[in-house]
């Protein structure tokens, strides 16, 4: 309360050490987060990590047990949803049943008491955008998932609001739709500008979507930063393990000798740490050694970027017709590998495989920490 | 046809058209039907007949000529100690008591079912849990504490205090039916009606009601059924000359004088049941889903 909100850079949402408890069950544990206009900010995380509880929170649907809320600089931690310069999209789509599509989009407006020829206007922009026009008469049971998430959208156009919330709105559709409605949502961010937070626990979602990507767990944001980085430079192992499919391996393993002399040993092998770059001068501890399918070679050669073979076995084979994965026996550890669909490998085959130690991660085996 | 017998099996399975299951389930449906039709055949009958057909004729056959007269002496004449006006104003009493009961309770609880389940307060809880307990109290043992507070109020022996003793002891179960109902409707299209910026009257009127049909039906047949033919309140709260049909038509199979007119008997039962059984005929399904709500009332 005591910082002046003028010294405050003017961000689109801004949360302030925002708490949510129900009884002893902590659901949001102290959390900050700045948004900056027009971003495309995707809460990501499990069932139960906190992401929907902050998403109701910032659109005034539940009051937080602690903390603030700036919407547009100003402190709206006390308002009305509907003052909030907020719309909102739900999984289940919340059309009104009993009102035909044209009344849904319109329904916030007439409770405005906005005029009609404006209602009318602004209806017409909406449907034209989402190009749901011929199904202004028709009444939501008429419709199907896709278009009735189009009318959802469409509502929160309506309104010209400053930030669009989305919580999980594509969850309850069948996979093509899914990545149908996916590439609308963004061409609606690149074409509106607004600022979107959009909740999901679906990696690809928030990869495809996001500007910035916040992974949650267990009430707190793990990892705050843009999709290719979190992919890449995930903070920690739960980060790692929840981005990517199928998921990073990790190898257990260990450091010897410090800082520019470190070395990884794994196995009866050791890999050369010189393409690594630490978070800090690195120091001999037990470690998981994290690298993703696609940075693991099967019987290539020697070169720049690649360490040392070590054996391993075949185990399984899926043909994804893009690409293979190759599930591998190294040193008693299962792997996967991202292979070209043109490699063929029998299961049983003894293969040597090689990483890419400058994409690989590693984390401490005791704290879960990136070094 | 010997060939018929090395098919091999396609298509749905042969069934015999008649087996023992099927038996004893059309056989218990039609026993239980001439249970009820059967004492429903005889009062209509009888309520067609003179009295000598009455009296020389056989009980299970109708008699030559049926005639309306003994419905005609039901609802105009016949007498009740002094009273000979029939049961048409006991009618109009009865119309009186359930039309309003009806409403009022029916408003209050949807209100009330709405409030406890979309805008909770501080014990709103706790006071549903009342509600619920409320709801499986004997009405017997708040008898006479309501014959006090309505003789306090100034109403007791009028209409006015069937009325509302029939409201308030509507509301346990009438809310507990919304408010199960409301917790049933996703609660998402609260949170979009809040978000578009409507507020408690207003996502009551326009979003939830327009989807509580199908509830509001049973609500109204639980109350119209069960007010229209209590017996209980009418006979304590109404006062001599405001008897409600039930309590009329008690009153005229217990008072006779002179020959037991029991065609005129048989018409005013009728008459008494005919607005339940019209309900029944209007909303059969919804009637079963009222009845079904109202067992919970034991």
């Amino acid at each position: 309360m005591a910082q002046a909100q003028t010294s405050r850079p003017v961000h689109s949402v801004s949360i302030r050490g925002l708490a949510q408890s129900y009884g002893a069950v902590q659901v949001l544990k102290q959390l900050d987060l700045d948004i900056p206009d027009g971003e495309f900010l995707v809460l990501l995380g499990p069932s139960g990590c906190g992401k929907s509880t902050l998403l109701n929170c910032i659109a005034g649907l539940l009051e937080p047990t602690h903390g603030q809320v700036f919407i547009k600089g100003k402190n709206v931690t006390w308002e009305e949803p509907k003052d909030r310069g907020i719309g909102m999209v739900f999984q289940s789509y919340a059309l009104y049943p009993q009102m035909t599509v044209e009344r849904n989009l319109s329904f916030g407006l007439r409770v405005a008491g906005m005029a009609k020829e404006e209602i009318d206007k602004r209806v017409k922009r909406a449907s034209e955008i989402l190009q749901i026009g011929p199904l202004l008469d028709r009444k939501p049971m008429q419709l199907s998932g896709g278009q009735r998430q189009r009318v959802a959208i469409g509502r929160a156009l309506v309104r010209d609001v400053d930030v669009f919330l989305f919580d999980e709105p594509l969850s309850n559709l069948d996979a093509k739709l899914r990545a149908e409605l996916r590439v609308e949502i963004k061409r609606l961010h690149q074409r509106l500008g607004n600022t979107m937070i959009y909740v999901t626990h679906d990696q690809i979602e928030a990869m495809t979507l996001a500007d910035r990507i916040a992974v949650m767990k267990g009430g707190s944001i793990q990892q705050l930063d843009s999709p290719m980085t979190i992919y890449n430079k995930p903070k920690n192992r739960y980060v790692a393990g929840f981005i990517g499919s199928p998921g990073m391996n990790f190898l257990k393993s260990e450091i010897e000798g410090a800082g520019a002399k470190a070395i990884l040993k794994f196995g009866s092998g050791k890999i050369s740490l010189k393409d690594y770059a630490p978070v800090a001068p690195l120091m001999p501890k037990q470690v998981a050694f994290g690298v993703r399918p696609e940075h693991i070679r099967i019987n290539a050669g020697a070169e720049a970027g690649l360490s040392d073979s070590f054996d391993a076995v075949v185990d399984i084979v899926e043909p994804m017709g893009s690409d293979s994965l190759v599930w591998l026996n190294v040193a008693n550890q299962t792997m996967s590998a991202r292979v070209e669909s043109s490699e063929q490998y029998k299961p049983g085959e003894k293969v040597k495989i090689r990483f890419r130690v400058g994409l690989a991660s590693l984390f401490d085996e005791a704290t879960g920490d990136r070094l | 046809m010997s060939n018929i017998t090395s098919i091999e099996p396609s298509g749905p399975k042969p069934r015999p058209w008649l087996s023992w299951e099927l038996v004893i389930v059309y056989g218990f449906l039609i026993v239980t039907s001439l249970y009820f039709l059967f004492p429903l055949y005889i009062v209509v009958i009888t309520s067609l007949k003179n009295l000598d057909q009455i009296r020389d004729g056989n009980i299970f056959f109708p008699g030559a000529n049926p005639t309306f007269h003994a419905w005609y002496r039901a609802w105009f004449e016949v007498c009740t100690g002094l009273d000979c006006r029939g049961i048409h104003p006991n009618f109009l009493n009865s119309v009186i008591i359930t039309v309003p009961s009806v409403l009022v309770s029916i408003s209050v609880a949807i209100t009330t079912g709405y409030a406890l389940n979309n805008w909770p307060f501080r014990f709103s809880e706790s006071f549903f849990t009342v509600l619920i307990i409320g709801s499986f109290v004997p009405y017997q043992v708040m008898l006479y504490p309501m014959v006090l507070l309505t003789k306090n109020m100034g109403i007791y022996s009028t209409l006015s205090a069937v009325i509302f003793v029939h409201t308030v002891f509507g509301l346990p179960i009438l809310t507990l039916l919304f408010r199960n109902y409301f917790a049933s409707l996703p609660v998402e299209l609260f949170k979009a009606a809040r978000v578009d910026g409507a507020g408690f009257w207003r996502i009551l009127l326009q979003v939830f009601l327009p989807m509580s049909l199908p509830i509001l039906a049973v609500a109204m047949i639980l109350q119209v059924t069960g007010i229209w033919n209590d017996f209980l309140f009418g006979v304590v709260f109404a006062g001599p000359n405001n008897y409600p049909m039930t309590v009329k038509l008690n009153n005229i199979f217990t008072s006779t004088m002179g020959v037991k007119e029991y065609n005129v008997e048989m018409a005013a039962t009728l008459l008494t049941g005919a607005v339940p059984l019209a309900l029944y005929f209007f909303s059969g399904k919804y009637f079963v889903r009222g009845i079904a709500a109202g067992a919970v009332k034991g």
